[in-house]
């Protein structure tokens, strides 16, 4: 199995519920807790699996915004557990969910360096690196629903714009939706074949400007006589 | 890069303590004529094991848990920094080894095998100081590091460190040293050579924000601009990447650690050597030489640009 997820930027509205939803279910999981530093102070900061960037591209008219959620792509060639010294960072040969064993880490921040997504926080209070699990405490639970047997973040989606499946099955749809629509990998020159697909945003629909007219004669004689009218 | 003094006293000085029983242990196999005696011997071998020892100690300081630092070696297949802790630790033995044998004058009654073993100790020093090196380069995410010149440089930098403490200790003990004068500023002039060689490599940014999004965006044209981080605070990510500094004082930092850590030594050795024998030239040269270099490896890390800046705002790194 080669788990991972597809994120549609297309319907991704940039509400952050995603972000929301992986904090409370991470934060009592399995990695939990996310530790919050100075959460009600002036300057607030703690651990995220997940963050929503927004772009804006292209000139006007054709520009458009585009909102991007980033969490950890469970790489095929993840360098963060290559460089990993003590062998706390793994990937799990039966479904490539790259998971971090905390009474193995020692906090040395090497996998964080390595990373080119950001996908990693140190937890300061713990002293050991965190980071998105795929919520691997919530899709092997036979207590839940089959249907709710998916990342929090995908549950969550109120645009049903992030998909999770095995992309090894030619059928899943995961795989059927990124081969439709051309699912792209981020940052690819770098070589580390992130499993997490992303489909590109389609083109706009092309609207025709209002062309201002070469005035004619009648034009301006009509101009100059509105003016006078005005007068 | 967020500089961590730990880091950058980790790398400079357990990188000047291999080199120097590199060193030492060169100077042993080549038998340049000189038989060095054996307090000599030990002197320079203890001053090369705290050394590389009190930079191993430090290099602990900037764990977040190092309750599991003892764990650091298991991944040695893949990881260049388990590597180099390996070969660290397995260090202390072979060197224990080779320092009774010169203790009990094995050197004489068994000349060959004291040749063979010099090469060894030489040679695994030398290679912790590549793996050392190698920690840093082989992040591809890191442009300004990723690239042969940073082992290189690591290797030379503490080649030029131990050269002088080297040639001080041996003045120190009445060593006629005339002859090696010209080993030791060549070797000062050949690591700021590697060095600014490594400063024209990395001198052009290789990522910008487009190749960050690009594949995933499709964009027609280049013209990308970021709106919105995802987060209002700051975050571990631009805490340990998001290290800011005015160009104006990297180029200072710069001019300093050349001044310092190169020229200065160079011209206090050569004037020692031709000009005024005193030995406080020679100390000066090392004082001043490890100013430069903690100033060369801050500058390493300060002027590294992490590829996960192109999130945050940053155009190119």
């Amino acid at each position: 199995m080669r788990l991972g997820l597809v994120v549609d930027l297309d319907k991704c509205v940039g509400c952050n519920a995603c972000a929301i939803a992986c904090k409370q279910w991470n934060t009592s999981g399995t990695s939990g807790s996310l530790t919050d530093y100075n959460p009600y102070g002036a300057d607030p900061s703690g651990v995220f699996f997940n963050r929503i960037r927004h772009y804006e591209t292209g000139n006007y008219p054709e520009n458009k915004t585009v909102h991007f959620p980033m969490s950890c792509m469970h790489c095929e060639e993840a360098a963060c557990v290559t460089v990993c010294p003590t062998g706390a960072s793994y990937k799990r040969e039966e479904d490539g969910i790259v998971l971090v064993d905390p009474e193995k880490c020692m906090g040395c921040n090497y996998c964080a360096w390595a990373c080119p997504y950001g996908a990693r926080e140190l937890d300061r209070e713990e002293g050991v690196m965190k980071k998105c699990t795929l919520c691997v405490d919530r899709i092997y639970d036979e207590k839940l629903p089959k249907s709710e047997r998916k990342p929090a973040c995908v549950m969550t989606c109120p645009t049903s714009a992030r998909y999770f499946g095995d992309f090894d099955d030619p059928n899943s749809e995961v795989s059927r939706v990124s081969s439709d629509r051309g699912g792209q990998d981020l940052f690819a020159e770098l070589g580390y074949k992130p499993v997490n697909k992303y489909l590109s945003p389609r083109d706009k629909v092309q609207v025709n400007q209002h062309e201002i007219r070469e005035p004619n004669l009648v034009t301006k004689v009509k101009d100059w006589v509105n003016k006078v009218v005005e007068l | 890069m967020h500089p961590a003094f730990s880091v950058i006293f980790f790398t400079v000085v357990s990188g000047a303590g291999y080199a120097l029983i590199s060193l030492l242990c060169l100077f042993n196999f080549l038998n340049f004529g000189m038989l060095i005696d054996k307090n000599t011997f030990f002197i320079i071998a203890i001053t090369s094991a705290v050394l590389f020892t009190m930079g191993l100690i430090s290099s602990t300081f900037h764990l977040a848990n190092p309750k599991n630092a003892w764990r650091a070696f298991m991944r040695f297949k893949t990881s260049w920094l388990a590597r180099e802790g390996l070969l660290a630790i397995l260090f202390y033995p072979i060197l224990a080894l080779y320092l009774y044998f010169i203790y009990i004058d094995m050197q004489i009654n068994n000349f060959m095998l004291m040749q063979y073993y010099s090469f060894l100790i030489f040679t695994i020093s030398t290679v912790i100081i590549y793996c050392t090196g190698m920690i840093y380069a082989c992040l591809k995410t890191i442009p300004q590091w990723n690239t042969i010149w940073t082992p290189i440089n690591y290797i030379t930098i503490g080649f030029a460190l131990a050269a002088l403490i080297f040639f001080f200790i041996l003045n120190l003990n009445g060593y006629d040293t005339t002859s090696y004068e010209n080993y030791i500023l060549s070797m000062i002039a050949f690591s700021l050579a590697t060095k600014l060689t490594y400063y024209f490599v990395i001198r052009l940014p290789k990522y910008n924000i487009a190749d960050a999004t690009n594949a995933a965006v499709k964009l027609k044209s280049t013209n990308v601009r970021l709106l919105d981080v995802g987060h209002t605070g700051g975050t571990f990510l631009t805490d340990e990447f998001g290290y800011k500094v005015a160009e104006r004082k990297l180029f200072r930092i710069k001019i300093l650690s050349i001044f310092s850590g190169f020229i200065i030594p160079f011209f206090l050795i050569y004037t020692y050597s031709f000009i005024y024998e005193n030995i406080a030239l020679c100390s000066l040269a090392i004082f001043l030489s490890f100013i430069g270099m903690i100033s060369e490896r801050w500058l390493f890390f300060a002027q590294a640009k992490h590829v996960v800046n192109l999130y945050h705002g940053v155009e190119n790194v």
